[in-house]
């Protein structure tokens, strides 16, 4: 086979792999939606659901997983903001802290059941918070701290040399330097980055199993006040996510229609994430045009 | 950059804004709640806890995925009447629901099994402390696929499948097709029961088995796979998949009450110690016949009370 | 940010000495210092608490760790108990290899074709297409892989259908975008004067991608399957939906096995805590770890040689 020929059929293949991973994908996400959609309706997103009647909706475990990816958010971003800019400013190049890069690396591929007994174990019983939404929450957090780490860093790590430099020169203190002069750069990849991480918490199931619980007690969204226990807004009560709701109704689903609840379910749950997605896209596009000088 | 911090600043004031304003109105929402659950209260001394003294408390009730739906649907009804007494409902496994309630976490342990079988080792002791609430009584069917063209089991036919010395339908009298067991993990209380009272034998997981924990999975897969077998607690069954009769008895709420066949088990509620004021109402209100011949069998179990038998924990069945 | 601020101000007032860039220096170090031992301190408490769980079935229970890790026959709930977790070792390791050789050329070629072959349509269309694969949620592929996997392979060869390829398949997919991603990002930095030179030559585009770009981005490459693998490995709720979950070493693709993530999904939720079973279930999760921390130290081995 001579040079010519060989490239011929390696482009051939080559383009033919990367088509049957866009086949896949449109394939998945047709056989999701084309199953969920027809069932998608607003009383599907807003009503409960039904034990062993026919009808019920998604209402609840869709505000529980919003509600959780906020305090999930509330945790990690000051946190992960703090940590990833020790990690660009503070931190001197050396051991320590090639050893704490080495911590976050881990952190970020650590099976998520295992930070899920993790969480039953100390969250849920030792510090005895129980199954409820902030244990949750902080066992998600222990996913989403080395990204949204590992996000600031890049993006800070992304800021030209020059602005920094000029700032400190102008007698800045180095904390105001970042917070005034490279955070606001650094704020399109940062915020791109988050969105992004939400998408994961949303879809996020086998921590959850563990820590937030498999149960959606009654809730009464007419009570807003976050200590009453059947209050929407109470981080303390136990809560189903839409992702482990799919899991439970595909497992031990008494109603008639669970399969199609179960098809609906995984259809909002795509569609979230895709949301998500161009979100962040559209999001990052426009910060980027806010911040800097390109019209 | 001054741009930035005031966008930052507005936000944070709006938030903050928006965090006073709505706890007003939650707070008027909640008295206007309180009020109508008030109302409620004295519209409805007829209930269960007619007696008189408010109960207040709250209760969590964790463990078994089984028994969830109808602890779940129970105490819905339950804080209905008593409005002071609030009750979580978990599942996490009947494992975790005798962990947390022996540990203290909880005050109700959802179970599928009798406590002593569970505590083995180190903590039998712990099963002590733990008072039994026997509920609901379930049963289970041995189920096939649809195909296999069988439609009795004996028990000892049951051993030769579950400890593999008959692998073809066509050696118990059915189609030639190839016997795929859908069991259970080890660790699970459906399996245990099943092993108890049906096989009257434990046995292994053999080579080639499936184990899936759910009955939503295990109906699927029975459903689904050519030659399949398994069993499933009478709720779940529905016409994807065959029950079959077990040695000649047919597996069904009359004949489980009457004592003739023997694979049930009961749904248990521990609680450590005796139970609280509020607790002990809402068990007594588990027991009462409006649940137990309304939730307990709209839900597919069998009312414990209906039972002409019962079994102790080593399995000794009485007439009652 | 600004809580510290605020505060900040505050104690201005009080410690006039303080010079205010100063103060504010050190107020930033200080904030940024807690988050970093407060991200330290969870992988420590992790650490701790499922190593301590984990080796308590050694310890406690008497198991032989030789025997927990080599052993054929998992028993947990027999007289005497058996914990021998080989199978479930095996099953992880065969099913995240398996899924790993079927991603890692689909992967590599996706991000040829966005690099080398069609760069300005490629990256438009195939980057949001693996962004979204990487988006859709665990559950949805144990879902998708029950409804059509299963019954593809069931109707394809003999067999259930349910097995390690069924999960090796469902990983595979799940996999994709991480090794996809990192191998484009490898082959976009390659610096454009080596390609050059290589055509300039006369080489073809395919020479020029299997003599020059792949050798030169292989650690990288390698990277990004090692990554992918470490994600397999630890995939929980997906794979027991497929897999079958019979605690033995299977005999074909199409046999029922099981995991280290489905035997502790399985069981967890039955066994009490404390009891050998559950202990054993702990230490299925410290060898995940273990597990987790050798893939990350190959990734710095293979950066380590990309870096040379």
């Amino acid at each position: 086979m001579n040079a010519k020929t060989a490239d011929k059929v390696a482009t051939v293949v080559i383009c033919l792999f990367a088509g049957i991973i866009v086949l896949v994908l449109l394939g998945l996400l047709g056989f999701i939606l084309f199953r969920g959609l027809s069932h998608i309706s607003w009383d599907f997103l807003t009503s409960a659901p039904e034990t062993i009647k026919a009808g019920g909706g998604i209402g609840p475990q869709l505000f529980n997983s919003l509600f959780l990816l906020v305090l999930t958010m509330l945790i990690t971003i000051p946190l992960g903001l703090g940590a990833g800019i020790y990690m660009s400013q503070y931190a001197k190049p050396g051991k320590v802290t090639n050893s704490i890069r080495l911590v976050v690396e881990v952190l970020s591929s650590f099976p998520s059941i295992v930070v899920g007994l993790f969480g039953l174990l100390v969250f849920v019983n030792i510090m005895g918070i129980g199954f409820s939404l902030f244990s949750g929450a902080l066992a998600l957090t222990v996913f989403n701290l080395p990204l949204m780490v590992r996000i600031t860093e890049q993006a800070m790590a992304g800021v030209p040399r020059e602005q920094k430099e000029a700032s400190l020169a102008l007698g800045l203190s180095r904390w105001k330097t970042i917070t005034s002069v490279m955070l606001p750069i650094a704020m399109p990849a940062i915020i791109t980055g988050t969105i992004l991480a939400a998408g994961r918490v949303f879809g996020e199931a086998a921590a959850l199993l563990f820590t937030a619980g498999m149960s959606s007690p009654r809730l009464d969204f007419t009570d807003w006040n976050p200590l009453s226990p059947f209050s929407p807004l109470n981080p303390f009560r136990p809560a189903e996510t839409l992702a482990v709701h799919i899991w439970k109704i595909n497992s031990e689903g008494l109603a008639p229609d669970a399969g199609e609840i179960a098809a609906g379910a995984s259809a909002v749950l795509v569609l979230t994430v895709l949301l998500f997605n161009f979100g962040a896209r559209w999001f990052g596009r426009f910060m980027h045009r806010k911040f800097t000088a390109t019209r | 950059m001054k741009k930035m911090v005031l966008v930052v600043m507005a936000l944070v004031l709006t938030i903050g804004l928006a965090a006073c304003g709505s706890k007003n109105t939650t707070n008027n929402a909640a008295n206007n709640g309180a009020n109508q659950e008030a109302g409620t209260n004295n519209g409805t001394t007829g209930g269960a806890e007619g007696g008189g003294e408010e109960l207040s408390g709250s209760i969590l009730a964790v463990g078994s995925t089984a028994l969830q739906p109808l602890v779940d649907q129970v105490s819905k009804k339950f804080m209905e009447t008593n409005s002071g007494v609030t009750i979580q409902v978990q599942g996490g496994g009947s494992g975790t629901g005798l962990t947390q309630v022996a540990g203290g976490q909880a005050q109700i342990g959802n179970s599928d099994i009798f406590a002593e079988e569970k505590f083995k080792d180190a903590e039998a002791d712990l099963a002590k402390d733990l008072v039994d609430h026997q509920v609901a009584v379930v049963g289970m069917a041995t189920v096939v696929n649809k195909e296999v063209g069988v439609d009795n089991l004996t028990k000892q036919q049951l051993v030769d499948i579950f400890t593999g010395k008959v692998t073809n339908w066509k050696d118990v009298g059915g189609s030639d097709e190839k016997i795929t067991i859908i069991n259970r993990p080890a660790s699970s209380g459906t399996r245990k029961t099943f092993e108890t009272y049906a096989l009257g034998t434990k046995t292994e997981d053999l080579q080639g088995s499936i184990q899936e924990d759910s009955s939503g999975t295990v109906k699927k897969l029975v459903g689904e796979t050519p030659g399949a077998i398994g069993y499933l607690a009478f709720s779940y069954l529905d016409d994807t998949v065959k029950a079959v009769k077990y040695d000649g008895v047919e597996a069904s709420e009359a004949t489980v009450v009457d004592g003739t066949y023997p694979v049930w088990a009961y749904e248990h509620m521990y609680t450590k110690g005796e139970p609280d004021a509020a607790t002990k109402a809402f068990l007594d209100y588990m027991l009462t016949d409006e649940v137990q011949n309304g939730d307990v069998t709209e839900l597919g179990y069998i009312p414990v009370n209906k039972m002409t038998v019962t079994r102790a924990v080593d399995g000794t069945v009485t007439k009652k | 940010m600004e809580q510290s601020a605020v505060k900040g101000q505050k104690t201005n007032s009080k410690s006039a000495f303080m010079k205010p860039h100063i103060r504010e220096e050190w107020v930033g170090r200080v904030y940024t210092f807690v988050c970093i031992l407060v991200l330290i301190a969870t992988i420590l408490a992790i650490v701790y608490f499922v190593a301590s769980k984990g080796l308590s079935t050694f310890i406690t229970n008497g198991v032989n760790i030789g025997d927990l890790l080599t052993g054929l026959k998992w028993d947990p709930e027999g007289e005497p108990a058996v914990f021998g977790a080989l199978p479930f070792i095996f099953g992880s390791f065969s099913t995240s290899l398996l899924a790993a050789l079927i991603a890692a050329p689909l992967g590599c070629c996706a991000a040829i074709f966005m690099t080398q072959i069609m760069p300005g349509a490629g990256r438009r269309f195939m980057q949001p297409v693996i962004e979204l694969l990487a988006g859709i949620p665990s559950v949805v592929y144990g879902f998708v892989g029950l409804s059509v996997i299963v019954p593809m392979l069931r109707a394809i060869f003999p067999g259930q259908g349910i097995g390690i390829l069924a999960g090796s398949l469902v990983l595979a997919v799940m996999i994709l975008p991480t090794i996809t991603s990192i191998a484009t990002d490898a082959l976009a930095a390659l610096p454009g004067g080596l390609k050059e030179g290589s055509f300039a030559l006369g080489a073809t585009r395919w020479q020029t991608i299997y003599r020059i770009v792949l050798p030169t981005t292989l650690p990288a490459l390698l990277t990004g399957v090692v990554l992918g693998m470490a994600r397999a490995f630890g995939e929980a709720l997906a794979v027991q939906m497929v897999i079958g979950n019979a605690p033995h070493i299977p005999r074909s693709l199409f046999e029922s096995a099981s995991t280290l993530t489905s035997a502790i999904t399985l069981s967890m939720g039955n066994t009490i805590s404390g009891t050998a079973h559950n202990n054993a279930l702990w230490s299925l999760a410290l060898i995940l770890l273990t597990m987790t921390f050798i893939f990350v130290f190959i990734v710095r081995v293979l950066e380590r040689r990309n870096h040379r």
